[in-house]
């Protein structure tokens, strides 16, 4: 078995832990793991992206386009921008909620991802689109919004986790207190 | 044994510890930051660490570390080589007592670099055997061997991983603590005739340096990291790979059904002369698959005029592959396909998506680096001013619509060229921009050089308490060390009033009003002067509470947005509007507006 998942939105939005858990679950699994990441002037506000690979005979930490199996799309834009690594057949979890860039503020266009919705709509037919942060606000933070997409990409039943691994990693990796508003966030349906 | 989920550079931290480690020390950049940092915090209390001013500081503390016999790593990104050269070219001639392992993460790309320059070319300049390892397993396999050669052959070795490495995450196999080797100094022995350089010393110390280069050709023929792996049945074509390169070139080939024969390289200098002619016997033609500087390219063209093989050799100096820039699995894949005949799988073509936004990087909402140059700029207007950048994350202070770094250079070097500026325009107003950290790697010499030298310049030192750029590391300002220790800080005002700077003036360039009658005062003085804004990077402060529009006040004339262009201030609905999120209630936004339309949270936004 080999997997190759790709998690991609805008800096800040927690993608780095929602890799690591997937990782964390392949390592306690003794699933082979490799990712790559985007690190440095990204920090914040700018597009990053998480490569993830499990399985036997990796060789290098990202794949060629055409070879994921599954994209997790922290922004419409992000997810259609990472779109060509998905493979044909290749499930996309999406969060419908638009991040404007600072340059559209500068140049008063108003981007809403509205077209980026509807691309990803016409162009993938395994496509999962939520509002993810609708429901942070239904549970009461923003920074559950990493769970919320993690747990609604474990139920795509691509990655050879239950949702209770995750949340085991889960509880491993966040400060206790924190613990149980992922749980639910990774619940939430 | 057993096995971690590890980043490359974390990676390469725990070998150089299982190795024996006693002391490491470096300069932060990207991509090698991770290393020193990892060793810090795996120290178990018998490993001495240091971030030290900078590169060339780390080398020398690093040599004299192992001329007491201690295991040492020093830590930098390629361009810090460049700044460590000096005491490098020589430290090849002294030689060491303990394994001695320089650490140059290069960055294909370049990703977060001045330059594309390459640690292999830089290892035959110095003569230095170097390392490159193939992924984060490698790197920990490899780092341990490294250091084992560098004991033997009393000489520091290069160790130079690319971006992909470094950032790179893999499970790994590593050693227990138990397994660990561990290193107990003898200690200094003085000894003038070894320790001192002296041109006697060099000349026979250059003769030793190449006999033994040419040894360890050899020994690295047999070294198993160096290795061929043969062609399918009939085939004679070959492929040479390198580093990262490798592991694309091998995923590569898990698709191609005809498999040429691959040379992997893993220690570029020495070049494995004995290996390669081996591998060059089997094959007519080689596809070298490199990034950065074509080192096994030249290498094999060599062999092959030495041993007067007819192989055609092909790479980045045949036009076969691109001269600069990174490689990827995919344009290795299809660079393999085409030198072997292949067809590339088809796949699925889409068609053209929406335009994407472009999300650059920029300084962050609340960064006072956006008041400071926004202040700088503000008092400049309708003056001829220049205004040197420098290295760090105010150079995006170059970004509209701030637009306020005019050049950039290399670390510390704005200083010194608003001085050349200003020699030859000296109608104009001159300013330079400096970090914090960069202010005390390499900037102090260019202040000194200024007040000596009679300039006519305005130094403006970006304070922020931390060297933010490569993720907040703590320097001489901050009064911490990597020990652990709260030591005096080092003050930048008394270091500018010591070398003879006299009007130095500190402020927050929060303080917008007062920040451009400080800019507009000093910058009118004779002379050098300093002026030190003063504003904790935003990142490491907790936030205020976050700025908000009063809908009936704001006109939206986007004054704030085309002023300041922070990340904070969104167009929602056609109307400018705070991101929540975003906002730290630095309070810049509320000065500039001219309604008086932004406020703390008794401004209550009614859209």
């Amino acid at each position: 078995m080999q997997r190759n998942i790709l998690i991609c939105g805008v800096g800040g939005q927690g993608i780095v832990l929602t890799g690591k858990l997937i990782s964390a679950a392949a390592m306690a699994r003794g699933i082979p793991v490799m990712s790559a990441e985007t690190i440095g002037m990204a920090q914040k506000g700018g597009s990053v992206f998480t490569f993830l690979r499990l399985g036997d005979d990796l060789h290098c930490p990202m794949f060629p386009p055409a070879s994921a199996d599954l994209l997790i799309g922290f922004e419409p834009a992000e997810a259609v921008r990472m779109l060509p690594y998905l493979k044909e057949g290749g499930k996309v979890i999406v969060n419908t909620h638009a991040i404007m860039p600072v340059t559209a503020a500068l140049s008063g266009s108003d981007y809403t991802g509205t077209e980026m919705l509807d691309y990803l709509k016409q162009q993938v037919p395994a496509l999962t689109a939520l509002d993810a942060d609708a429901a942070c606000k239904e549970l009461g933070s923003p920074k559950v919004l990493n769970m919320i997409m993690l747990g609604a990409a474990i139920r795509a039943e691509v990655l050879p986790f239950t949702t209770d691994e995750i949340e085991d990693v889960m509880r491993k990796t966040v400060k206790p207190q924190f613990a149980e508003m992922n749980a639910r966030a990774l619940r939430y349906e | 044994m057993h096995s971690e989920f590890l980043m490359g550079n974390a990676a390469i931290a725990r070998g150089a510890i299982a190795a024996g480690l006693n002391v490491v020390c470096g300069y932060p950049g990207t991509p090698s930051t991770e290393v020193l940092e990892t060793a810090a915090k795996c120290n178990r209390g018998n490993l001495y660490v240091e971030w030290s001013v900078n590169e060339k500081a780390a080398l020398e503390l690093g040599a004299g570390a192992a001329y007491c016999g201690a295991r040492a790593m020093v830590t930098m990104k390629q361009v810090g080589l460049n700044v460590a050269s000096d005491p490098l070219m020589s430290l090849a001639y002294i030689g060491v007592k303990g394994g001695t392992v320089i650490l140059v993460a290069d960055d294909p790309g370049p990703i977060s670099s001045q330059t594309e320059q390459d640690t292999r070319t830089f290892a035959a300049y110095s003569k230095l055997p170097c390392f490159d390892p193939s992924s984060v397993q490698e790197a920990y396999d490899m780092i341990q061997e490294a250091f084992a050669y560098s004991e033997a052959y009393h000489t520091p070795v290069l160790f130079r991983p690319t971006t992909r490495i470094c950032h790179g995450y893999a499970s790994v196999t590593v050693k227990d603590e138990d397994e660990y080797l561990v290193n107990t100094p003898e200690g200094f022995v003085k000894d003038s005739s070894k320790w001192v350089i002296f041109p006697r010393l060099s000349f026979r110390a250059h003769a030793d340096i190449e006999q033994r280069n040419a040894k360890l050709s050899e020994v690295f023929s047999g070294y198993t990291r160096n290795e061929i792996q043969p062609a399918g049945t009939g085939i004679r074509k070959g492929v040479a790979a390198h580093g990262i390169n490798y592991a694309y070139t091998a995923e590569a080939l898990q698709n191609l059904t005809e498999k040429p024969a691959v040379l992997k390289i893993a220690t570029p200098f020495p070049f494995p002369e004995q290996k390669a002619l081996e591998f060059l016997r089997s094959v007519d033609e080689v596809l070298c698959i490199e990034e950065l500087d074509p080192v096994i390219e030249r290498a094999l063209i060599f062999v092959c005029g030495k041993y007067h093989l007819s192989v055609n050799i092909r790479g980045k100096l045949s036009g076969d592959m691109p001269a600069s820039g990174e490689n990827t699995c995919a344009s290795v894949a299809a660079a393999l396909a085409k030198f072997m005949g292949a067809a590339l799988p088809e796949t699925a073509k889409r068609p053209e998506p929406p335009a994407l936004p472009v999300r650059p990087p920029v300084l962050c909402a609340g960064c006072p680096h956006r008041a400071s140059f926004y202040a700088v700029k503000q008092a400049m207007k309708g003056q001829k001013a220049v205004f040197c950048g420098d290295i760090g994350c105010y150079t995006l202070g170059n970004a509209m619509p701030l637009d306020m770094v005019d050049t950039c250079l290399c670390m510390g070097a704005g200083v010194n060229i608003t001085q050349g500026i200003g020699k030859i325009e000296p109608d104009t107003v001159c300013f330079a921009f400096v970090g914090d950290s960069t202010f005390f790697a390499s900037a102090i010499t260019g202040a000194v050089n200024a007040v000596y030298n009679q300039a006519n310049m305005t130094l403006v030192v970006l304070d922020n308490s931390t060297t933010a750029m490569t993720g907040h590391q703590p320097h001489p300002g901050t009064g911490r060390t990597m020990m652990g220790q709260i030591v005096d800080k080092v003050s930048i005002e008394a270091v500018l009033h010591g070398v003879g700077v006299k009007t130095v003036e500190t402020v927050n360039p929060l303080e917008l009003e007062k920040a451009i009658e400080t800019v507009k005062r000093v910058s009118a003085e004779d002379g050098v002067k300093a002026i030190i804004f003063k504003s904790p990077c935003a990142v490491l402060i907790k936030p205020e509470s976050p700025a908000v529009i009063d809908t009936d006040k704001c006109t939206n004339c986007r004054r704030c947005i085309k002023q300041l262009g922070c990340p904070g201030l969104v167009l929602k609905d056609g109307r400018v509007h705070i991101e929540q999120a975003l906002c730290t209630g630095c309070g810049l936004c509320a000065q500039v507006c001219p309604f008086e339309a932004i406020g703390g949270a008794s401004c209550r936004e009614t859209s």
